[in-house]
């Protein structure tokens, strides 16, 4: 057990680490030079404050028409990514061991807080599954890859908060936890959750040429 | 229902498609798909296709979907059929599979980039639907009117097959006619150096020639400089930009550019129709290599709209019925020109209502993007697919509104089928329409 735990503890972090930050800039750079070579277009009508005037209706819950459209999916994917950033990067036990190996630490959420998060960020998947599951024209384009993606980013909260509560095979759990992690880290630059890093980009294009060149709104 | 969630909706007969499949063998479209994804995309298709996260949220967006509610036709319903496969299977599909991405690709999505708006992320489906036209452009699998129109484009340089001498003597006819009217007007031809080349889309001389006459007399009476060329080059339109033939496309541009460059003309000035704006200031001109046009191009609307905020057209008496506003997709979403055609109604009627949704968030009247032109085999589809917009129209009506103003000939084939079927009773009219009926004229 202490060999599996020092290894996904140890090693495999860096290994997650790598995967996530290394493929991320290896996707975002080798697509856009692929761009310079495939779509000068993108270039060439890229506009600054375009694609920023595009993202903030975006980013911003109710900015836009079809956002005002489906009030539950808009109120439950904001909370959902709001929690799943915040609560791993604030939590206190992750703090802890930043400052155990680097001696690095930064404020943290008190753990009702960060409980609550995990609830919301577990709800939320739920909430996606069973649109999924329901909405004829999600269920419709759904693959088994969605259900998968969805368990790489629900299993991490859900090992984390049974780990905490040291529920019964908690420590195996802490294993789980560490490991899905790790897992959910090093898919995002290369599954469909690389939507993370490429949402400024294909909605700032689409700014660009709905402002720039269309003279029209896009939310 | 059952099926056409597994398969869309059910295939219609078409010449074009059908033929076409016979010529396909599955080498054949193994090489021209796959030479089509690695010569003509690249990070665009490759970033939209990892980044759409298969929400379904573009649904809200899609006016087939929105009439027929199957989902298949939801934009990422759509590309499920078409893109996901082709990328899945590395372009080995077979020639059932480019029927149907044909039939999907060519009638049941207007590119109206409705969803580009809807799509959190901002994916440009008609984008991707556009690559799966040019593929099947490229198999020679296009529907039998829409590759009948691309054919007269390509032999006559516009749509309606229009012949050198028709296309002149249209336009002697309607300057003969309209001097019934007014005494010394004229509609000058081939005239160097006007400040205004006006160009219009071959249905015009065709069969609405009278929209020609009304042009003439606002333009008259407007004492404006103008012309209209002699040669090939007058016809604006572009159905090779929705056929897939981009070759043909850019062409086409080029001429029209070219003529209005050769008769030294400031500016030109487009009839009312959108998809030949679209054609110039954003597909065409991309094609050719320029970001704008060569030549600096305004259309109906915004010249209708200074017309009136100049003085220069004065309005005798308003139009007195109530009327309601069509968006078009490709001069308002596609250019910003909503507002302009708000006001020209505001000037020239009485009373306006509005359509909801409308501006950029109008719905399509499911004509455009080449979809009428694939003509009448898909005629009942077209209307059928399109509920949303009698809906819409109904609600207008039942606030008042008799008329419906539509600034763009592709919208008044669509709107005028959906009126028809419906029962819905209303007019349609163009702005030109409207003005010429209601402007102050010269006293004979």
């Amino acid at each position: 057990m202490h060999a599996v735990y020092n290894f996904v503890s140890g090693p495999l972090v860096w290994v997650s680490f790598i995967l996530f930050f290394g493929g991320s800039i290896y996707r975002i750079v080798s697509m856009a030079q692929m761009a310079k070579k495939t779509d000068p277009v993108v270039y060439h009508f890229w506009s600054l404050k375009y694609a920023m005037r595009s993202i903030s209706h975006w980013i911003i819950p109710f900015a836009s028409e079809n956002m005002r459209k489906h009030p539950a999916m808009t109120i439950v994917t904001f909370a959902f990514h709001i929690c799943l950033f915040i609560a791993p990067l604030f939590l206190f036990a992750h703090i802890i061991l930043f400052k155990a190996s680097w001696n690095i630490s930064w404020i943290y959420l008190p753990d009702t807080v960060a409980d609550v998060m995990t609830w919301i960020v577990i709800g939320a998947c739920i909430f996606f599954l069973v649109r999924r599951l329901t909405q004829p024209e999600v269920k419709y384009v759904t693959s088994f890859s969605d259900y998968v993606i969805l368990a790489i980013v629900a299993a991490p909260f859900i090992t984390g908060f049974w780990t905490y509560h040291q529920w019964v095979g908690f420590r195996i759990m802490g294993i789980a936890h560490i490991l899905s992690g790790e897992i959910m880290l090093a898919a995002i630059p290369f599954t469909r959750l690389s939507h993370m890093l490429f949402f400024p980009f294909t909605r700032g294009y689409t700014g660009s040429e709905f402002g720039g060149v269309k003279h029209a709104r896009d939310w | 229902m059952a099926e056409s969630v597994s398969e869309g909706q059910s295939l219609i007969a078409d010449e074009g498609l059908d033929k076409g499949l016979d010529r396909l063998t599955p080498d054949k479209i193994e090489k021209t798909i796959n030479s089509i994804l690695k010569n003509e995309t690249g990070a665009r298709l490759k970033t939209y296709v990892s980044t759409c996260i298969h929400c379904g949220l573009c649904s809200e967006a899609c006016h087939v979907y929105l009439s027929n509610h199957d989902p298949a036709c939801t934009p990422v319903g759509k590309i499920k059929l078409t893109i996901w496969e082709i990328l899945k299977k590395k372009g080995k599909v077979d020639a059932p599979f480019i029927r149907r991405a044909a039939e999907i690709a060519y009638t049941e999505c207007n590119l109206c980039r409705r969803c580009a708006m809807y799509c959190p992320f901002g994916i440009d489906i008609a984008y991707m639907i556009s690559i799966v036209r040019r593929i099947c452009h490229r198999l020679g699998v296009t529907p039998h009117y829409l590759q009948d129109t691309a054919q007269s484009h390509s032999a006559t340089f516009n749509q309606m097959w229009v012949k050198d001498d028709e296309w002149i003597d249209t336009l002697q006819w309607q300057e003969e006619d309209a001097q019934d009217e007014i005494a010394d007007l004229r509609i000058p031809i081939d005239k160097e150096g006007a400040d205004i080349f006006y160009s219009v889309i071959a249905p015009e001389p065709k069969f609405r020639a009278q929209l020609i006459y009304q042009a003439a007399v606002i333009f008259h009476v407007a004492g404006l400089n103008w012309t209209m060329p002699a040669t090939p080059g007058w016809d604006n339109s572009d159905m090779c930009m929705f056929s897939g033939d981009n070759e043909m496309m850019g062409r086409l541009k080029k001429s029209h550019f070219e003529t209005a460059m050769r008769l030294k003309a400031k500016k030109i000035v487009m009839g009312e129709c959108g998809h030949a704006f679209r054609s110039v200031y954003d597909m065409g001109n991309r094609w050719l290599g320029y970001s704008e046009p060569p030549i600096p191009i305004v259309h109906s609307i915004q010249l209708f709209s200074e017309l009136l905020r100049d003085g220069r057209i004065k309005i005798a008496k308003k139009y007195d019925k109530t009327v309601t506003l069509h968006d078009p997709c490709n001069t308002v979403r596609g250019a910003g020109l909503h507002e302009m055609i708000r006001m020209v109604a505001h000037e020239t009627c009485e009373k306006v209502v509005e359509m909801h949704p409308n501006r950029e968030h109008n719905y399509c009247c499911n004509a455009g993007g080449g979809v009428i032109n694939c003509g009448p085999p898909f005629k009942n589809k077209r209307v059928e697919n399109n509920s949303i917009k009698a809906d819409q129209l109904k609600d207008a009506k039942n606030r008042g509104a008799e008329t419906v103003i539509a600034p763009c000939h592709n919208c008044h084939g669509g709107l005028e089928d959906i009126i028809h079927t419906y029962n819905l009773d209303m007019e349609l009219k163009f702005l030109g329409d409207i003005i010429y009926e209601c402007m102050e004229k010269p006293e004979e």
